[in-house]
């Protein structure tokens, strides 16, 4: 689960983890074995519907500001280390 | 002292002219100065742009203009809420130094009003967990008992409003993160409907849960923060258009005829016998008031705490992927992109965000999907179903805030399952999308403040403010 989420777990943090989240997960078996077959999901719980906006050029961001405030820059864009040929 | 007005005296007066926003704002800055090395309530205090404001303020006032509703007032925000040009870091060494180039939706209406940015509020990191322990830089003290915390996640806030320092502040509040702060800091604390107030400019923690919500030391300041706040914002779709009601003229209609309901499942187990007591005495005084009280069940809300920290932690799971050292914030430099990220993240994040996140990404991983999150959905269904039936009986519910009073600090930082029952009271009203309010209701064994919650049905914000502040009355 912790290289799924981009994390890196030491062996002490990994212990404490582990039994901190079976302990969430336990208490989550309620919900779990609740027979729920035909209700339907929530994943959102006010009714909206999609609506479209004119389509006009309006005030947007400074570019530079947001540059501004990244780790690392060039021409421009946000610089990254090397992609090409890592490890997945 | 300017500190014991409300804030709509305060602000009526500098509107008048009485007197300057500029020497009210010193008193409250000189309450920070001298307390705030204790309480913590603030990351950041932003003395001279409030200093600034108040000053354009009074200018406005002696040209002949109305500087709006909240002139003069000092107003504290959760350091979740962006700031153009002011640090904003969710109490994370991810964020720590990211300047915003935008305001929140919220923070240009608190501008537009009058009000006196004062500076930013600490918060357990990212705004998870109860306790404002959580935070990477240090924690929050109760000012009722600094050996206590002032609860979560917005516990700056709620400390800020509790010990004077500014009489108004916003948090947002996910499972409660509003409501049992400031029930633990005895303020009223208020979650909108979901989609009342525009989230623009909020760091989202759980995107279908999160609203931005006022504290303040009245239920009638708390209705006015709100009316400022509130309405359809252009630059959140998810914000609903529905017109925003007038709920500080309706404060004193009273509760004559309303038909009240006390939540069975949220006033038995876990529940502190005191917590209860000030619950039953609050459901009286309106009954003596003229409402009618009766016993109401929303059976469903037992399921709310299980399906709440599947729910949450998956939607975090996602919202967080995007903290990972490429266009703000914190990056830990390795010789490709993925270790950048996992170095970034790792150093980054404190225990309580890896363990959501965690929790999160196995919610949602193939296989577990349909057991863990598609199973929280559904009971979130069946929690909305439930309050429609008892809002079918009722015009509002009744319920603790949080089952106990301030805990020790410490206490509970070990056992996240602990602290996660915190939320049993709260976390109905997010899953079902409904407003909730606390309102300080005497105090407990120990002394400490305890909070009674008005719940109301989606939109129902007039009517839940009536009750607030009819009880509010009541123990005063």
């Amino acid at each position: 689960m912790a290289r799924l989420a981009r994390l890196e777990l030491a062996d002490d943090e990994l212990d404490m983890f582990t039994g901190q989240l079976a302990a969430v997960l336990d208490h989550a078996a309620d919900v779990e074995a609740l027979d729920l077959g035909d209700v339907p999901p929530t994943s959102h719980p006010y009714p909206l519907k999609n609506v479209l906006r004119p389509d006009v050029v309006s005030a947007t961001v400074d570019t530079a500001e947001v540059l501004g405030a990244a780790p690392k820059v060039e021409d421009g864009r946000f610089r990254v280390p090397a992609i090409v040929g890592e490890a997945p | 002292m300017s500190s014991y007005l409300s804030a709509r005296e305060l602000a009526a007066g500098v509107r008048a002219g009485e007197w300057s926003a500029a020497s009210s704002l010193e008193e409250y800055l000189g309450a920070i100065d001298e307390s705030d090395g204790e309480v913590h309530a603030f990351n950041v205090v932003t003395a001279d742009d409030a200093r600034a404001t108040a000053a354009a303020i009074d200018e406005a006032v002696a040209a002949g203009r109305d500087p709006g509703p909240l002139a003069g007032v000092p107003v504290a925000l959760k350091d979740n809420l962006c700031t153009h040009g002011v640090a904003t870091t969710c109490s994370s060494l991810i964020l720590e130094g990211w300047v915003p180039p935008y305001d929140a939706t919220v923070v240009s209406r608190l501008r537009e009003a009058g009000a006196l940015i004062v500076g930013k509020t600490n918060l357990d990191e990212f705004a998870m967990a109860g306790s404002t322990e959580n935070s990477a830089f240090g924690p929050t003290r109760n000012p009722h008992d600094t050996t206590r915390v002032p609860g979560g996640s917005s516990g700056g806030s709620a400390a800020s409003v509790a010990a004077g320092f500014t009489p108004l502040a916003l948090g947002s509040d996910t499972g409660g993160s509003i409501r049992q702060p400031a029930a633990l800091c005895g303020v009223v604390g208020m979650k909108p409907t979901y989609g009342r107030v525009s989230r623009y400019g909020l760091v989202a923690f759980a995107s279908s849960l999160d609203q931005i919500g006022p504290f303040a030391r009245t239920v009638d300041d708390a209705a006015l923060l709100f009316e400022v706040i509130a309405g359809r914002d252009p630059l959140d779709a998810t914000s609903i258009p529905e017109p925003v009601p007038a709920v500080s003229e309706q404060l004193d209609r009273g509760v004559e005829g309303l038909r009240v309901g006390v939540v069975g499942e949220l006033m038995g187990e876990g529940i502190a016998p005191d917590v209860a007591a000030r619950v039953h005495e609050a459901s009286e005084a309106l009954r003596a008031a003229g409402a009618k009280v009766e016993d109401a069940s929303v059976p469903a809300s037992i399921f709310g705490l299980s399906a709440y920290y599947l729910i949450a932690p998956a939607e975090a799971s996602s919202n967080l992927a995007r903290f990972d050292g490429v266009r703000y914030g914190l990056r830990v430099d390795a010789p490709n992109t993925n270790d950048m990220m996992v170095a970034t993240r790792t150093q980054g994040f404190g225990a309580e965000v890896k363990r959501r996140i965690m929790l999160g990404t196995y919610a949602l991983s193939a296989g577990y999907y349909d057991a863990y999150y598609g199973k929280a959905q559904k009971v979130r269904t069946l929690i909305i179903r439930d309050f429609a039936a008892a809002y079918d009986r009722f015009d509002v519910l009744l319920s603790p805030t949080s089952p106990t009073t301030a805990f020790p600090l410490g206490d509970k930082t070990a056992d996240p399952m602990a602290m996660y029952m915190n939320d049993v009271c709260t976390i109905p009203s997010n899953l079902s999308g409904d407003p909730a309010i606390s309102v300080p209701y005497g105090t407990g064994d120990d002394g400490l403040p305890v909070g009674v919650q008005v719940l109301a049905p989606a939109l129902g914000e007039e009517v839940m403010f009536r009750v607030a502040a009819t009880l509010e009355a009541s123990v005063s």
